[in-house]
């Protein structure tokens, strides 16, 4: 079983469009297992519309709490604090829950035990039935933490079924950025598919996720998503791949069936002489050549 | 005022709408008396109003996450750091304490809490802050979260610090955001007067941006309004929601090919295209107005 994950360093080049192409042209050759590793905003599911077979929750990390009858307002906790979740309130202190880390630097300096720790449950994850295969996918709730655990998770439970089943293929949507969600989603990878755009953001960002997947070990596929928006940079985007020895296994042209495709909940493929679906297929076929062998 | 602008979704033109209404409002204020700008990058996994803005970046200062520094010789080996991480930082093994620093989140608790003062701190490294001057007269600080680091909320938590303006006169803050809904974009939103919200008309767009009010209206009690960008792709889901929830919908950018060819070049839309210019005061008119009530 290998496991192909899409990247993109910046939001929105089209990670989720070239994820639902790819799962339904690779699910009508063998099977495969999806997961969405995006869980502050997940949007594979708008495509797959995936029936849901199983709800966990994911409870991960601590957050302080002061019992204001016990606390005597000597303020250790403002002063141990450095993330500023100690606020002054009416004769005691409270915890910002949105800017508490769940150290318990305070739980374990109040001179009076006022303070507990409460466990967050700060998220879900799903097993979900699609046309095109099992979808694990997760929804972090907003603006909590620790979104690289449950990513982990996620992969975790999608990767022993792909294993149990004998999927050829575990195809992983990740998240934009470079920090830890994205290595989480690296983790025990074989390919990282990058998806650019060739644009001065695009470029400069391909860059620094070029350099994180050589740095997790991860090697990497480069595809171009409207292409034709600007001829320079797209060949800057070649040079810059070449001279990493990176292969860029494909040109998307802009094609408004992208758009159409989405707001109709379709892969874009399901058009199959649309621009962009002849040029998907025709990355999606070298993709396989390369990881799968 | 402190303006966050945040998406969600990735790819939705947060920096063009945060870069260009600070040229916008800059400009204007060199001809009336008006707000003092400052610019801040918070994207710090993948940072790029500094393609567009070009600024003289004349500081430069390293960030990072102070970890624990153990004096073998005073360890007793006792475990008690090992027992108040939550983070799993620290292992004690054979009597000997091992380090993971990039599982540690900078808290002390582990100082504080050994009997034997054998713990010191030293910052590591994790990424870098750049401040300089952009024309015309714009302040300018962004982050750069060193590549292979997970963690992005100490880089921003640093950058924020260069927010402080100089004098007593009126400010304007502009905090461009990184995308997604989870802990970094949470620390770049805590403090603002205002979100303003980038979306652009598709599914996914809407999705995303339910989630981005979820945080900012729902987790931080922010004031919120939208800006709709590559207006006139899509349906009509965006508009239907904001009218909905009762979000102010405070600018439309059309799509407009020229409008992404000058993104793609790196140059800025106010350069490419002036007339835009009186729509970015209109819309800091306004935000300011959102943000007063």
């Amino acid at each position: 079983m290998k496991q192909l994950v899409i990247l993109s360093g910046k939001g929105g080049t089209g990670k989720t469009t070239v994820a639902a192409a790819w799962a339904h042209l690779a699910s009508q050759e063998a099977p495969i297992v999806i997961a969405d590793a995006d869980v502050d905003a997940a949007n594979l599911e708008l495509v797959l519309a995936p029936t849901r077979l199983e709800t966990h929750d994911f409870v991960s990390g601590n957050v302080a709490v002061i019992d204001s009858q016990g606390c005597t307002a000597c303020g250790t906790c403002v002063t141990v604090c450095r993330f500023g979740a100690v606020v002054a309130g009416n004769g005691s202190y409270a915890i910002d829950g949105s800017a508490c880390e769940g150290c318990a630097a305070c739980f374990y300096q109040c001179p009076v035990q006022a303070i507990r720790l409460e466990e967050q449950r700060v998220g879900q994850w799903y097993r979900s039935r699609t046309r095109f295969g099992p979808l694990f996918h997760a929804r972090l709730f907003p603006g909590k933490e620790n979104s690289g655990k449950l990513v982990t998770l996620v992969k975790q439970h999608a990767r022993l079924l792909a294993l149990d089943t004998g999927a050829s293929l575990l195809l992983v949507d990740g998240p934009p950025g470079i920090g830890c969600p994205v290595i989480a989603t690296c983790s025990g990878a074989q390919t990282a598919l990058l998806v650019t755009e060739p644009t001065a953001s695009g470029v400069h960002d391909l860059q620094r996720i070029l350099a994180t997947a050589e740095r997790l070990r991860v090697p990497a596929l480069v595809l171009v998503n409207k292409a034709d928006l600007s001829t320079a940079k797209t060949q800057e985007i070649e040079a810059m791949c070449a001279t990493r020895g990176v292969e860029v296994i494909g040109h998307i042209p802009f094609d408004e069936q992208v758009t159409r495709s989405m707001v109709g909940g379709q892969p874009v493929t399901a058009q199959a002489d649309s621009p962009a679906s002849v040029e998907l297929r025709r990355a999606w076929e070298r993709a396989r050549a390369l990881c799968l062998g | 005022m402190i303006l966050a602008v945040a998406s969600g979704k990735g790819g939705t033109g947060k920096t063009t709408v945060a870069l260009n209404l600070a040229l916008a409002v800059a400009a204007h204020a060199t001809q009336h008396s008006h707000p003092q700008v400052i610019l801040l990058d918070c994207d710090v996994e993948e940072p790029n109003a500094a393609l567009f803005l070009q600024p003289i970046l004349k500081h430069r200062g390293e960030v990072g996450v102070l970890v624990p520094d153990v004096t073998a010789d005073r360890c007793t080996g006792c475990g008690r750091c090992a027992q108040v991480c939550q983070y799993h930082a620290l292992a004690v093994v054979n009597g000997r304490v091992l380090v993971f620093p990039e599982l540690c989140h900078g808290c002390g608790s582990c100082a504080l809490c050994c009997p034997e003062g054998a713990i010191r701190e030293k910052m590591r490294v994790t990424g870098v802050i750049e401040r300089g001057q952009a024309n015309p007269s714009i302040q300018f600080a962004q982050g750069i979260l060193n590549i292979g680091e997970a963690l992005a909320v100490p880089v921003i938590r640093e950058l924020k610090r260069c927010l402080i303006p100089r004098g007593s006169g009126p400010y304007l803050v502009i905090l461009d955001a990184p995308p997604g809904t989870s802990c970094p974009v949470v620390e770049t939103l805590r403090g603002s007067d205002v979100a303003l919200l980038v979306t652009e008309p598709t599914p996914f767009g809407l999705h995303d941006l339910e989630l981005a009010v979820e945080v900012a209206r729902g987790e931080l009690r922010l004031p919120v309004a939208v800006v709709i960008n590559r207006d006139g792709v899509g349906d009509q889901g965006v508009e239907r929601y904001c009218q909905a929830k009762g979000i102010p919908v405070v600018m439309r950018i059309p799509m407009d090919r020229r409008i992404a060819e000058a993104y793609a070049e790196g140059r800025p839309l106010l350069e490419a295209l002036p007339e835009y210019r009186q729509r970015f005061l209109d819309l800091y008119q306004r935000v300011q107005e959102v943000a007063k009530q």
